[in-house]
């Protein structure tokens, strides 16, 4: 594929792009994947306002809307990666371009909301939606109460156009990583996380005397003390990043003495406890490829342990647990089915659990109507290393397969330092 | 250099036990020189094995040729013969791989398992003698920990056979690597390949000037400035010792030993093989120039995020390309990552390998290969079945110099050898026998056949298996 060819068609596609964003979109012929039944063969995805407005055999595709023919190819939704840090970290050790924790120092972080930092010109978006995943949960990590995440959609200008759920959840810690909190073992970090979500409720019902200085000290700031209180009723979850069986018990005690919603991340040894969390209807966030006892907190790691949760009937999302590659979630799922996980449950755990999981289900996760129209036409196997992905539509709009990585990989198809670094003047040469 | 090799071999078998103390020998005419020593020598000795024909599957030989429905007859540890049809002995156990690929063992030239074992505490962390930038007197096999169940997990999910342990990556010369053999054993010299040469760890950028900013180098100049500063004295001892050499060894004069300059001395000779971690294009070519200053050759740069910028001087020096299929992001030099940096210097003629540095990714360099497949195939380069299964087998196993033992699937080669459940380039695909020189080192299928480690027994209550 030419440099040439590979510029006219991202300018065609941004060209295209305000023009298709109030016309429609349809995806006709390929072999649907809705994630809301059976697999749909020859069918038509018709999307409308950036809205999916029919999926099925035979939807009559109107007059003059824009066609991607997907004969031969796989649909599915776009994919939903859990756990990333996409606009939070762009280059990992420059610490000027990290916005993903507040303080090393500081324990309990509710209040922080990654919002305001996020980078919607963060070069790993591209880079990641041209990989098929199209939304994904952005999250600060650190301390024993690290602050809040969002789910955002690998699209937009500004953080607005991109913001699916903001907050999405409050994210913690239990075990090795937040031991420090609590004095330097793990009973003191759970009596911490104890104490600050008893004050916060004590705080929601004193507020008044809290504000005339009348009241005892809190175990942490009042911004924090209200920023836990979406969590105590019920609105959002509490993530904990959890991994040694009896931490994902003591997370489900917690979860039990303060009526709150939690969600494991992370649980190396979850399936140990898959009984208990199936009876509890916690979800867990799993990073498939994970085997070994990395630490003692990870000793019974293995990499049936998504397969092994869904048996015992847990809702499990597959994650990377990574940023710059949340690009390779395909590979986690993949991975899951070669170690037990049924291929459809692998899909849907990159697609309608993570949307289930974190409470957008109404909008994403399938290919059904009036869900918005986040989708990816696949050359093959959505799963398998050497499918290509053909084609990806967020918010209805198709996106260019562009990212920095292809940008570097076009500029060094040919060596000769003229063309390269003078791309423009190059572009009027024959090109040697 | 393979003949330099054996000789050095057979002369160290030669004097095993004089030299030891050459000091308090009775003097003879002619010191045994100390470079000829081997120390720690390799006790492995490959298991068990009975005569065994592998048939009915797609024979990947990673020499060329792909053959449908072929056959595999290992003997006595070594490939006996490969084709459509062979005749096996009678007796010889039957593999019916029909449905199922079969090719050389997959070999890893970068990782840290052992010298990093899980659990990665601090009491296992062994990798990086971080205490001077320029360490060439250690040994990463004396950090090498037999029981990291890193090794077993590398064989049952990533087919790996042989690998390069290297120190890490903290110092500007970080000492020898040591090449391994992927079987169970009580000692690291029960795993050590015999014959493979020794390597060197050298380190560029950012990690080196990173660890040692307080007291330097703290700059990529002064990086090289310290690299030059080791290779000025490591010249000046070959010298003295090559002179002695000339000189008959005269015992009066034998020189003082220095554990750091004899490995450099011995990559100047072209006995010890240079990786060297690099990421950026223009180190690559500072790093070429440094080569060349001091007569030594760059045997493959490691990591070479940016080894695509430079695949023509990669070709031109004959330097191998260790590079991984997507890593990227995590630091400044990791940033300019192309998913089609394999392909691209495989395009050019360099030696492309994956490689993992990562106990994890060691378990899957298949499936890294296919990535990169893709990647190729969408800048325009198609990379064949046969091309990328060398990223894996062949082109490390010449990284290493032990190309001429393993690396394909031809007759006379030591019988390291992967049957596949399905292509080694679908991520469905898991090894599901993996035979080292003959020896069935794991099956799948067959649970006694299964590799435990010390470190993992009774490690999970009884009520947590499953």
């Amino acid at each position: 594929m030419s440099k040439r060819f590979l510029a006219a068609a991202a300018a065609a596609l941004l060209a295209a792009a305000p023009a298709a964003a109030q016309g429609t979109l349809a995806i006709v012929g390929g072999r649907v994947l809705t994630m809301a039944g059976p697999a749909i063969e020859g069918g038509t995805v018709l999307i409308q306002g950036g809205r999916i407005v029919a999926v099925g055999v035979g939807v009559a595709v109107p007059a003059g809307a824009r066609t991607i023919d997907a004969r031969g190819k796989v649909v599915t939704p776009g994919f939903f990666e859990s756990a990333t840090q996409i606009g939070l970290v762009e280059v990992g050790n420059v610490d000027e371009t990290n916005d993903h924790r507040q303080n090393d120092d500081d324990h309990v972080a509710a209040a922080f909301d990654v919002r305001d930092g996020l980078n919607p010109s963060s070069i790993v978006i591209p880079v990641t939606r041209i990989a098929g995943v199209t939304t994904a949960v952005t999250r600060p990590d650190g301390g024993l109460i690290a602050g809040q995440g969002a789910i955002i959609d690998l699209t937009g200008v500004n953080v607005d156009s991109m913001l699916v759920r903001a907050p999405v959840a409050m994210y913690a810690s239990l075990g090795e990583a937040s031991k420090g909190a609590g004095g330097g073992t793990r009973a003191g970090a759970t009596m911490l996380l104890r104490e600050v979500l008893d004050d916060a409720r004590t705080y929601a019902r004193n507020r008044q005397a809290f504000e005339r200085n009348q009241f005892r000290p809190l175990a942490a700031s009042r911004l924090d003390l209200e920023a836990l209180q979406p969590v105590l009723a019920g609105r959002i979850p509490l993530v904990i990043d959890v991994n040694r069986a009896s931490d994902i018990r003591a997370a489900l005690s917690i979860a039990r003495e303060f009526g709150i919603r939690v969600v494991i991340s992370g649980g190396s040894e979850a399936w140990m406890v898959a009984d208990e969390l199936a009876r509890a209807n916690v979800p867990v966030v799993v990073k498939v490829l994970q085997d070994l006892p990395e630490t003692f907190e990870q000793l019974g790691e293995r990499y049936d342990n998504a397969a092994i949760l869904r048996r015992a009937g847990v809702k499990v999302a597959i994650t990377t647990l990574d940023t710059h590659n949340a690009r390779n979630i395909k590979q986690e799922a993949g991975n899951a089915v070669a170690n037990g996980l049924p291929y459809e449950e692998a899909l849907k755990a990159v697609t309608l659990y993570p949307a289930q999981i974190w409470g957008v289900a109404d909008r994403y996760g399938s290919l059904e109507v009036d869900k918005v129209a986040n989708v990816v036409v696949w050359g093959g196997d959505p799963l398998e290393l050497l499918t290509p992905v053909e084609h990806v539509v967020i918010h209805g709009r198709e996106v260019p397969l562009v990212s920095r990585e292809t940008q570097l990989r076009d500029r060094y198809l040919h060596l000769n330092d003229a063309t390269r670094a003078y791309p423009q003047a190059a572009g009027a040469q024959t090109q040697q | 250099m393979k003949r330099a090799l054996s000789a050095l071999v057979l002369a160290a078998a030669g004097c095993a036990h004089a030299g030891a103390k050459p000091a308090s020998q009775p003097a003879p005419a002619k010191a045994p020189a100390p470079v000829a020593e081997a120390p720690f020598p390799s006790t492995y000795r490959p298991f068990p094995s009975t005569p065994t024909v592998i048939r009915g599957g797609t024979v990947m030989t990673a020499a060329g040729q792909v053959i449908a429905g072929g056959e595999v007859l290992m003997v006595d540890g070594k490939i006996a013969a490969v084709g459509q049809h062979v005749s096996a002995p009678a007796g010889a156990a039957v593999v019916d791989a029909t449905g199922k690929f079969v090719t050389p063992g997959i070999i890893d030239v970068h990782s840290h398992l052992g010298v990093y074992a899980s659990p990665g505490v601090d009491a296992n962390s062994d990798g990086n003698e971080a205490t001077s930038p320029v360490t060439a007197n250690v040994w990463a096999e004396h950090s090498v920990w037999p029981q990291d169940p890193g090794f077993v997990r590398a064989l049952e999910n990533g087919g790996i056979t042989s690998l390069e342990i290297l120190p890490g990556s903290a110092n500007l010369i970080g000492g020898r690597s040591v090449v391994l053999k992927n079987v169970p054993s009580r000692t690291v010299q029960g795993m050590k390949f015999p014959g493979a040469p020794y390597g060197l760890k050298m380190a560029c950028g950012e990690n080196p000037k990173r660890v040692y900013h307080s007291r330097g180098p703290s700059t990529r100049m002064g990086n090289v400035a310290g690299y030059r500063a080791a290779w000025i004295e490591a010249a000046e001892y070959r010298k003295k010792w090559d002179d002695w050499e000339a000189q008959g060894r005269p015992a009066d004069k034998t020189p003082t030993r220095d554990l750091g300059l004899e490995t450099l001395a011995e990559v100047l000779r072209g006995h010890i093989l240079v990786q060297n971690h690099c990421y950026r294009a223009d180190e690559m070519a500072q790093m070429i120039d440094i080569a060349h200053e001091f007569g030594y050759h760059i045997r493959s740069f490691h990591h070479g995020v940016e080894a695509y910028k430079v695949r023509d001087l990669l070709a031109r020096e004959g330097i191998g390309a260790s590079l991984w299929a997507d890593w990227w992001g995590f630091k400044m030099e990791a940033l300019d990552e192309t998913n089609a940096n394999l392909a691209m210097v495989h395009q050019a003629g360099v030696r492309a390998i994956v490689h993992s540095d990562d106990p994890g990714g060691i378990q899957r360099l298949n499936q890294e290969a296919a990535k990169a497949m893709l990647a190729g195939r969408q800048a325009g380069i198609e990379v064949s079945d046969n091309d990328a299964l060398r990223w894996l087998t062949a082109n490390p196993a010449w990284a290493l110099g032990i190309d001429d033992k393993v690396g394909t699937l031809e007759v006379g080669k030591q019988a390291d050898v992967v049957v596949w459940s399905g292509s080694p380039f679908s991520v469905y695909s898991r090894p599901e026998k993996v035979f080292i020189d003959g020896a069935l080192l794991f099956d799948r299928l067959n649970p006694s056949r299964q590799p435990t480690t010390d470190f993992e027994t009774g490690l999970l209550p009884a009520e947590a298996q499953r």
